[in-house]
């Protein structure tokens, strides 16, 4: 996503919902109304309006954990959260240790964000 | 601690050098010991070695390493035998494509033979010549063909030698750069960051720092000049070559050559480049590009897409231009100094001589009753039988776990480098004692798994693991610890 | 020594040997996995990111989560398995020999093999990036391993080298880590891995991505200090005065990845010039009953896609046992495939012409992106027998043809045919 300088065009979207990379581009009228332009299927539309008003992200990383075949334990979540609380959901994460053995789906971390989004486990892991 | 011990003879210097006198004097009753500045032997000029064993024509008669190359050619026969390090005698071909360069053979073979190398030989048949290397250019005239040239690895039969001497009762200490010599009534007082070590005697096989060492006993007569030459190594099996093939020769070298290794790899190198810096084994784009080209006049279908590693050394090139072998004006001092190719073929007879100026100096040189001159060949995974493989297992399962996959190296194989006498303490002592991480991965897939052995065995964290020694660290820090700093940063640390 | 027999003996458990071997024990035959590492899914367990699976499950799962979901079929089947354990040599009649600790050399004796050993990643000294040799040099799937399962980080401020997928992939977690990723470096003119990994690895994050540049000088003896990069013309020639130096204490290398055929190879199969083994139609190597499938036979560029060729070659080993297996069939014409303009590598390398053949796919990479083009094959005579539309190809993505083969004029007795992409004339409509 890109800052644009041009009066109207208040942000340029790249969307990736398919490899064609149509540039959308964001206006904001007096009323503070915005349109959409450039976009070529629906998806894109919803994609880059996502992208304005709320952008999003699934985040994946891993999160310690004892007693198990290794030092760590891949995890992502459960549905996107809001892309500027992804470094404090990091830092939370970095913060944690669980306990092996974990199942593929466990819940590890409730509420991550205050979002209502949960960090579970990626896979399975045994004890050692 | 070790400053009370008063030693017969230090050898400063862990190369090929270095490790060869120690090995020739541990079979005498004398009390040694071997100081390397790095954090392993064998990884100065040593490991960026083209590994040729030369016939000994090349140099000139006024030069005392004409006579230590071709003597020493000879003494590799034997070494090979009792300290089982790679070494084959394929055979050299010196290449000629231009009349004139013809004459220049015949001129070489003729003194060579007159001066006892062996089986020297001109072919002018040039089918002949391509049957015997089909992969050299059809352009070629003829070629003078020196079949006791041979290929060797070098920092493989560095550490042969090092772990025979110590075997016989040389210790060996790494990391101790030498920083300071005192010198007084028959004592050399030697001091590194770590220790201070005293001697009667001093040999001083320091290679490109030989000449810092000379002068911090106040014996200014002679420089080092650093001289780089940069390798490019193909993966085994693109190019499978018979013969070491040198171009006609120039003044700087013996111009840039295309050769096997022992291993099966093909390697094109070294340029000749003198420059000021002492450390500075980088590879430049231009030198590059150069050894290929010179490489490409005598093997034009090098396989350039299966080059796995570029790398440099630096030859120390003295201002004599010729070895220095030298019992100085210092009694009991020795500088070995200005070792260049033929250094390497030539290592064997260096240590003769300096085992003369030993007696010379009037060193007792009384033979070890258990005097041991074997070094037993490295177990290799890839050498055994299915039989022999079946038992080797049974009696020790770490011959089962392979660790590299490119090269097919055991978790055994990497124990016995970690474990041997002066055995591997870096990831590069690994890798250049049993090849770990060699292969065409360069180490992509076992090196975690090294990391961990190494870590084991010398009980030190993963994380302080390192490639060669101090300041070379493989990993920062553990996964996650950058987000606690920032939390630490921010107060919100549990 | 432990003798095992069995139908099909795979070579490898990532994303193809896992879905290959399922596909063979649930046509009823006997399967035995055999698996270098300490646990099942390969490569796959490291790749933490989602973006798996939305062909094969229609949903965005993790690596280690897609792996998972043919582990536990894997346990449902009661596929035997063996971990730690590495087969050292396919010998005479599709024999085989493995170590383990446990059990030492063992002998398995299968009727038809599958290959499924993946890839490995192209290295420095395959790129020949001149300068030192210090610590804090890495291949990017080194990393990806150290920082998501060993559990260390390579440095705090880092160099890519490379805008292959893995490369982006690695910027966005070593950022999500707390390091700095400097640059992505790129000698193409344009990025080599997927739009969507461009926009939410790199641009997400602001790392800066820098086209036609290429490192040229690795610099500091002990640990890496950092790295000059340098522009270069389409040529990849250098443009002087272009220098720019980037401090960084690692550098990660995403310059490509390279089929792993030594077993293959030191069989005796052919191994094609792109490093897979030669193929034909139905994924067989050169050496009879010995299949390929996933990376090791061509780098894919979705895990979905490696699942379904190793499905195809499951069936086709399944096929094999119980038509070929041990029988004389008279030899079948076979047709070689000839890669043409603007195509980089075509598999499979030849058709077998049988009676039972109805699909065949065909799978390949241009070598320069192109918009509005036609992928044409022609026969030796240049006649074109078979064409597609396509808006637009990138050597990043796999071209994938499904040609049904009562829908071709082929000529059973032609030699060879050619795959070309040339550009269109006429405005596409689409």
């Amino acid at each position: 996503m890109k800052e644009c300088e041009d009066t109207g065009i208040i942000k340029t979207i790249r969307c990736i919902v398919c490899p064609t990379g149509c540039l959308i581009e964001v206006r904001e009228d007096i009323e503070g109304k915005n349109t959409f332009q450039g976009y070529t299927c629906k998806r894109g539309l919803e994609y880059a309006q996502q992208e304005f008003f709320e952008p999003k992200r699934i985040m994946t990383t891993t999160i310690k954990i004892d007693n198990a075949i290794h030092p760590l334990l891949p995890v992502r979540s459960n549905k996107p959260l809001l892309k500027e609380k992804l470094n404090e959901a990091f830092q939370i994460i970095a913060n944690t240790t669980i306990k092996a053995p974990v199942k593929m789906g466990d819940i590890l971390i409730k509420n991550i964000t205050n979002e209502d989004v949960n960090i579970i486990a990626s896979r399975d892991m045994e004890k050692k | 601690m070790l400053s009370s011990e008063i030693y017969d003879i230090i050898i400063i210097g862990g190369g090929v050098i270095g490790c060869n006198i120690a090995r020739a004097l541990s079979k005498y009753n004398l009390k040694i010991c071997l100081l390397e500045k790095n954090a392993d032997i064998a990884m100065g000029t040593t490991k960026a070695n083209s590994g040729v064993i030369h016939a000994g024509y090349s140099a000139e008669r006024q030069y005392i390493k004409r006579n230590l190359c071709i003597r020493g050619n000879k003494l590799y026969t034997q070494a090979a035998k009792e300290l089982n390090f790679p070494f084959k005698r394929i055979g050299s071909f010196v290449v000629a494509f231009e009349v004139e360069e013809i004459k220049l053979l015949e001129e070489l073979r003729k003194k060579g033979i007159e001066d006892g190398v062996l089986d020297l030989e001109l072919i002018l048949d040039k089918q002949k010549i391509l049957k015997m290397e089909p992969h050299l250019s059809e352009d070629v005239i003829g070629v003078l063909h020196a079949p006791s040239a041979g290929i060797v690895s070098p920092y493989e039969m560095t550490f042969a030698l090092a772990e025979n001497a110590a075997i016989n009762g040389v210790k060996f200490f790494r990391n101790q750069e030498v920083i300071k010599i005192d010198h007084s009534e028959y004592t050399f007082k030697i001091t590194t960051p770590r220790n201070e070590f005293k001697c009667s005697n001093l040999i001083n096989c320091a290679g490109l720092y030989s000449a810092k060492i000379s002068k911090m006993l106040g014996l200014d007569y002679f420089d080092i000049t650093p001289r780089k030459g940069e390798y490019i190594l193909f993966d085994r099996n693109s190019i499978q070559l018979n013969k070491i093939l040198f171009p006609t020769q120039t003044k700087l070298s013996k111009g840039i050559l295309v050769c096997p290794t022992f291993h099966g790899n093909a390697f094109v190198g070294p340029n000749a480049q003198n420059i000021n810096d002492l450390e500075d084994t980088s590879t430049t784009t231009a030198g590059l590009k150069e050894i290929l080209e010179g490489a490409r006049k005598l093997v034009p279908n090098l396989p350039l897409r299966a080059s796995i590693q570029n790398f440099a050394g630096l030859r120390a090139v003295s201002n004599t231009y010729d070895f220095i072998i030298d019992n100085t004006e210092i009694y009991g001092f020795i500088n070995v100094a200005g070792i260049l190719s033929p250094g390497l073929t030539s290592s064997f007879a260096i240590a003769e001589k300096v085992i003369d100026i030993l007696e010379l100096l009037g060193v007792e040189l009384k033979l070890k009753d258990n005097y041991n001159p074997y070094r037993p060949k490295p177990e290799r995974f890839t050498d055994f039988s299915k039989k022999q493989l079946e038992k080797k297992i049974k009696e020790d399962s770490s011959w089962g776990r392979i660790i590299c996959r490119c090269e097919k190296i055991s978790e055994r194989e990497i124990l016995n480098a970690i474990q041997a006498p002066v055995g591997a303490t870096t990831l590069d002592g690994v890798k250049f004692r049993c090849r770990a991480g060699m292969g065409r991965c360069q180490a992509g897939f076992c090196r975690p798994r090294v990391m961990e052995i190494l870590s084991n065995e010398l009980n030190i964290p993963y994380q302080a693991i390192t490639k060669k020694g101090e300041d070379t660290n493989i990993l920062i820090a553990k996964t996650k610890d950058l987000l606690l700093t920032q939390l630490l940063e921010k107060g919100n640390l549990k | 020594m432990n003798t095992y027999k069995t139908d099909v003996a795979v070579i490898g458990s990532g994303a193809a040997g896992l879905a290959a071997a399922i596909e063979v024990k649930k046509a009823g035959l006997e399967v035995l996995l055999l698996e270098r590492g300490i646990e099942l899914g390969g490569i796959l367990m490291q790749c933490i990111h989602n973006g798996f699976g939305i062909k094969e499950f229609d949903k965005e799962l993790t690596g280690p989560e897609y792996a998972q979901l043919f582990i536990d079929q894997v346990n449902q089947l009661q596929i035997p398995y063996k971990l730690d354990t590495m087969v050292i040599e396919i010998a005479f009649d599709n024999k085989l020999y493995a170590v383990n600790k446990n059990e030492g050399l063992i002998e398995i004796i299968p009727k038809a093999i599958i290959l499924a050993m993946g890839c490995r990643e192209r290295t420095r000294g395959a790129i020949n990036v001149p300068g030192f040799r210090p610590a804090g040099i890495f291949t990017a799937g080194q990393v990806q391993r150290f920082v998501n399962i060993e559990g260390y980080l390579p440095g705090k401020t880092i160099v890519i080298l490379g805008s292959g997928d893995i490369g982006m992939i690695m910027a966005r977690r070593l950022t999500w880590e707390g390091c700095k990723v400097k640059a992505v470096v790129e000698i193409q003119p344009y990025v080599s891995g997927l739009l969507r990994n461009e926009v939410q690895c790199l641009e997400d994050y602001n790392i800066p991505l820098i086209t036609s540049y290429t490192v040229t000088k690795i610099h500091g003896k002990d640990r890496l200090k950092g790295v000059t990069i340098e522009a270069v013309t389409k040529d990849y020639d250098r443009i002087i005065g272009t220098e720019r130096f980037i401090e960084c204490d690692a550098l990660l290398l995403s310059v490509g990845l390279i089929p792993e055929n030594e077993l293959t190879r030191d069989a005796g199969a052919e191994i094609s010039s792109m490093g897979g083994p030669v193929i034909n139609n139905n994924l067989e190597t050169t050496l009879e009953g010995v299949f390929a499938c996933g990376n090791v036979l061509q780098v894919h560029d979705l895990v979905d896609l490696v699942t379904a060729e190793a499905k195809r070659a499951g069936k086709n080993a399944v096929d094999y046992i119980n038509t070929r297996y041990k029988k004389k069939l008279k030899t079948i014409q076979s047709i070689c495939l000839f890669p043409g303009n603007n195509v980089n590598y075509v598999k499979p390398d030849n058709i077998s012409l049988s009676e039972n053949i109805h699909d065949i796919i065909i799978n390949l990479r241009v070598k320069n992106p192109d918009r509005r083009v036609q992928i044409n094959i022609k026969d030796d005579t240049n006649r074109i027998i078979y064409k597609k539309k396509k808006s637009y190809v990138i050597p990043s993505e796999m071209i994938e043809l499904n040609i049904k083969i009562n829908e071709i004029d082929l000529n059973p007795n032609c030699n060879g045919l050619i795959i070309e992409v040339i550009p269109l004339l006429e405005p596409l409509i689409e």
